[in-house]
Formats: structure tokens, C-alpha cells, sequence
């Protein structure tokens, strides 16, 4: 057993129920800093409603979570401080429609980690510019496209100095021709060490960017291991069956 | 019947030839529309011969009793009415944010007050609670409400107000986006906080244009104050236009009065529907 602390989250024994449903059965992985893990499977399989538990957006009915060391399944966890550390990307983007993309960027450096004004400016253009759209502060997000409110909402998530990144099927909401800039952030972000928990249907990101890549069908872990080896030589039928559908779709046939 | 060539014109079934005794759908257009007319012109004929409208005129648009009403109508009665309105619009406004946190709170005991108060002032004519105001003071010996008169009135119409202001409100908090909490909360935001930046803010913005409609209404019924016995400075339009009525045995100032509610509501009924109309387009 590793040492608690040398991981940047660690999942043990993770059940959750919704009503009779049974989503996670029995999770069990830890992700170390500056690691990449992509989590693929069928819709149904459970990679989102893990995802979730990570900050606990869902609560899990059983099991526990360590963040950085800190046990967040603990009722008396200061959930909002953990949260802080670990940032979040929604497929529905979920930008403030009420707030220009400045703000967006701003408005949680400054109520949460109180930072003045001209810091948290600073600091929002700065991850602005990275994702590329710094020429947009001063918009509305219904005014940019999907590809731009997405990589909007990641440097607003960025701009907390988050230790992890989960990010939610980050490009299943958009068009085809934008997930590639979508992409191409998440992939910089990747290189620059930044530790990250991607749930994904982009089989090539997987491949090419990933650590580690998880597949998950029922609501349990059935292949974790090396890109190369989960996406390019899957041990388990249920892995070969899902990657066949997935990079082969007109050829369905079983 | 599906055959395109016959579907303009063939009012029967298939088969039935295309010319027909009967009269074409056209024909029958026009002819309810002569009868529509027809109609018409015989009410405002009618309607003309029987008016006396020089006795209509002199005891609604008497000129002489109009301008007797000036310039008090709007420097008095208006800036009342005004005062009344808006004063229990605010209020209501901030009650009714409150019982709808409090319709949404997950302590069981806030949701029953809520739905308590919610129900029974929802459900009781405005009039009544103006009645109820009034005898207060020999409810609760030695209370007052603040602000006299004006209180009085403002705390009338901000309990009318304030539990149709509840639900609307309700339904705009529940009206904004799961994922908008979401996003707040994984930023580290307390779910005060969050309701407080994110959530009502946005639902705020929801509810502008039936609560422009409400305040239309609220601004209808700040004639109510008519009877809290109101006198001298503290009239609004109807008591003034009633008082003046009276002693000049005259409607003129009732219908000057009229006018100038519709001054008001008028232009606030269409920056209401504009407002629905543009929010519609945004999002």
C-alpha cells in the first residue's frame, strides 16, 4: 500500500445508489499528481456519477474519498475548502449567463479565495489568454460559441489554482469542428502536469494524452492500465466490444 | 382528398365535382364579414340615437370640474399612489424572497410557514386585509404601524403583494439551471453564497416581467387605501377623485382619474411584454 498522502485522490470502496439503482459497485483507484486519466465507457456505465463523487456533487452511499490526504466522504469535512482544490468542467459548459466571461473568471477569486480586485483580474486574463480567448473578456457567454464558452469555463476553474482537474465529457456538447481547440487546451494543460480525471468519449485524446485510461461498464472498473495497452490491446472482452463499437460505428454487427 | 389540384377549391369529399351548388369557403367569408358589419354599424347607430351625450358629457368631461382636479391629481394623488405602490412592491418584493427561500429550505418547518402564509393571503380578497389592517390597533393594544398612513398602506399592499411575489419567485429559483449551482459550488462557493451570487441574481432576472405585471396590479390596488380612511396629504388617485366627485356631484374627476392609472399602466404593460419578448430571444 502507497502512502495516502503521495496521492492526489484516492477512491476506495465507492458505492452510490440512486434510489434502487445501483451506479458504482465498488470502486477502487487513486490518481497520483501530474497524472492524466481518461475514464471511458458505455453512457449508463457509471464514469460521470464517479466523476461527481470526486467533489462531492453526488454523495456516495458508501466508501470513502481522499483528497491530497484529506478524507472528503468525512461529514465533517469542510467540503467547500476541498472543493477549491480541485476544479471542475461540465459537458453543458455551465458559464454565469449574467456575468461578462471576466467576471465569470473572477467572481469566485474574489468571493471565495477573496483576492483583490486588480490581483483576480490579473489573474483571470492571464488563464484567459492560455485557453485563447482573451479577446472576449468583456462578453456575455450566450454570445460565444460553444468551443469558447467551454474553454471560457476552464479557465475560470484554472484561475483557482486548482491541484486536480475533473473534467465531464468536456467536448460532448459541442460541434465537431470545435472540440479540436477544446482539445488542444486540455492536451497543453496535460503537458504543463497539471493532474487530471477526464471522463471522454475522444478515443484519440485517450490515447495520445492519457497516463492511464480506466474502463468502466456496470458501475465497476473492468480494465486499468497504460493507454497503449487499454485502448491498443484491451485484456477484457467487454473493453474489445465497447472500443470495436466506439472507433468502428457503421460496423456494428456483433 | 389528398390530390393537391382539388384541395384549394373542393369543399366535400372526393369525388363531389369541383363545381358545386353551394357557396365557395371565399363567398362564405365575405358574406359573415358584411354580417359582421352590419352588426356593428347598427350598435353605434343605435347606441348614438339613445345617448343623451350632452347630459353624459356634462357629468363626465365637464371641463370646468376637470381642471379643478389640476394640478393636485398629479402632485398629490399620483405621488400617493406612487408611494403606495412602490412602497409595497419593495417590500413585497423582499418578503416574498424570503418565503421563497424559505418554500425551498430543507428545514420542514420554514417550508409549512411559508406555504401557510403563501396560502391563506393568496387566497383572501385585498380588501379584506385593508379591513384587517385597519382594526390592528384593537387587536394589539398600543401598536402602530410605522410610517402612519403611509405605513399603513404600504403594509397592506405588501401582504397583498408578497404571496403571489413568493411563487413567482419560487418558480424563478427553480427555473435556474441545476448545472449553475453546480458550477458554483465545485468553484468553492458556500450554498449561501451561491444562492446569493449565482442562483437569484438570475432568477431575479426571470421574474422582471410578471413582476412588472404584479406591480400593475399592486398599483390597482393601492385604491384600497380609499378605505384605511386616508385624508388630506395622504390621498391617492381614487380617494382623490371619489372626494372630489362628491362635492362637485360630478364624475368628471373619477374619469380624470381613470386617466391617469392608464398613464401609468399602459406603458408598464408593454415594457412588461417587451421585456418577455426580449427575454424569450436571450439565453
Amino acid at each position: 500500500m502507497a502512502t495516502p498522502v503521495t496521492h492526489a485522490v484516492e477512491i476506495r470502496n465507492l458505492h452510490k445508489h440512486f434510489g434502487k439503482l445501483e451506479v458504482l459497485r465498488g470502486i477502487d483507484f487513486a490518481v497520483d499528481p501530474g497524472q492524466v486519466v481518461c475514464v471511458i465507457g458505455p453512457s449508463g456505465s457509471g464514469k460521470s456519477t464517479l466523476l461527481r463523487c470526486v467533489n462531492l456533487l453526488e454523495r456516495p452511499t458508501s466508501g470513502r474519498v481522499i483528497l491530497e490526504g484529506v478524507e472528503l466522504t468525512d461529514p465533517d469535512v469542510d467540503i467547500d475548502a476541498a472543493r477549491r482544490r480541485v476544479g471542475m468542467v461540465f459537458q453543458q459548459f455551465n458559464l454565469f449567463p449574467h456575468m461578462t466571461v471576466l467576471q465569470n473568471v473572477m467572481i469566485s477569486q474574489r468571493r471565495v479565495l477573496k483576492r483583490n480586485r486588480a490581483e483576480a483580474e490579473r489573474i483571470a486574463r492571464e488563464n484567459l489568454e492560455k485557453v485563447g480567448v482573451a479577446t472576449k473578456c468583456d462578453v456575455y457567454p450566450g454570445q460565444l460559441s460553444g468551443g469558447q464558452q467551454q474553454r471560457v469555463a476552464i479557465a475560470r476553474a484554472l484561475a483557482m489554482n486548482p491541484a486536480l482537474m475533473l473534467f465531464d465529457e468536456p467536448t460532448s456538447a459541442l460541434d465537431p469542428e470545435l472540440v479540436g481547440d477544446v482539445l488542444a487546451v486540455m492536451r497543453k494543460l496535460a503537458e504543463e502536469g497539471m493532474t487530471m480525471l477526464v471522463v471522454t468519449h475522444e478515443m484519440a485524446f485517450a490515447r495520445d494524452v492519457a497516463d492511464r485510461v480506466v474502463f468502466m461498464d456496470g458501475g465497476v472498473i473492468v480494465e486499468d492500465g497504460p493507454a497503449a495497452q487499454v485502448i491498443g490491446a484491451p485484456e477484457h472482452e467487454r473493453t474489445r466490444g465497447f472500443l470495436r463499437r466506439v472507433l468502428d460505428p457503421t460496423h456494428t454487427g456483433e | 382528398m389528398t390530390d393537391p389540384s382539388k384541395t384549394a377549391e373542393s369543399s366535400g369529399p372526393a369525388g363531389t365535382p369541383l363545381r358545386r351548388a353551394g357557396l365557395s369557403p371565399r363567398k362564405k367569408q365575405r358574406i359573415s364579414r358584411i354580417v359582421q358589419y352590419v352588426l356593428l354599424v347598427a350598435v353605434v347607430v343605435f347606441l348614438l340615437a339613445r345617448i343623451e351625450w350632452g347630459s353624459l358629457a356634462a357629468n363626465f368631461a365637464k371641463p370646468e370640474v376637470a381642471a379643478e382636479t389640476w394640478p393636485e391629481v398629479f402632485t398629490v394623488a399620483l405621488k400617493n399612489t406612487i408611494i403606495y405602490s412602490v412602497g409595497g412592491f419593495v417590500f413585497a418584493f423582499l418578503l416574498g424572497l424570503l418565503f421563497a427561500l424559505m418554500r425551498l429550505s430543507s428545514v420542514a418547518p420554514y417550508r409549512w410557514i411559508a406555504i401557510a402564509y403563501i396560502e391563506i393571503f393568496r387566497g383572501l380578497p385585498a380588501l379584506l386585509i385593508f379591513l384587517l389592517i385597519l382594526f390592528l390597533p384593537l387587536a394589539l393594544p398600543g401598536f402602530e404601524v410605522p410610517g402612519g398612513t403611509y405605513g399603513q398602506g404600504i403594509l397592506g399592499l405588501t401582504v397583498v403583494g408578497s404571496a403571489y411575489m413568493a411563487e413567482t419567485l419560487r418558480a424563478g429559483l427553480q427555473a435556474v439551471p441545476r448545472g449553475q449551482t453546480e458550477a458554483a459550488r465545485s468553484l468553492g462557493m458556500s450554498h449561501a453564497r451561491s444562492m446569493i451570487t449565482i442562483v437569484i441574481p438570475q432568477a431575479v432576472r426571470i421574474v422582471i416581467p410578471p413582476t412588472t405585471n404584479q406591480f400593475v396590479s399592486l398599483l390597482k390596488d393601492s385604491s384600497l387605501v380609499l378605505f384605511l380612511g386616508v385624508t388630506g396629504d395622504y390621498v391617492e388617485l381614487t380617494k382623490f377623485g371619489n372626494d372630489l366627485a362628491s362635492t362637485h356631484a360630478n364624475a368628471t374627476p373619477i374619469l380624470v382619474v381613470g386617466v391617469t392609472y392608464l398613464l401609468v399602466t399602459i406603458p408598464l404593460g408593454y415594457l412588461a411584454s417587451r421585456l418577455e419578448k426580449r427575454q424569450g430571444k436571450g439565453r
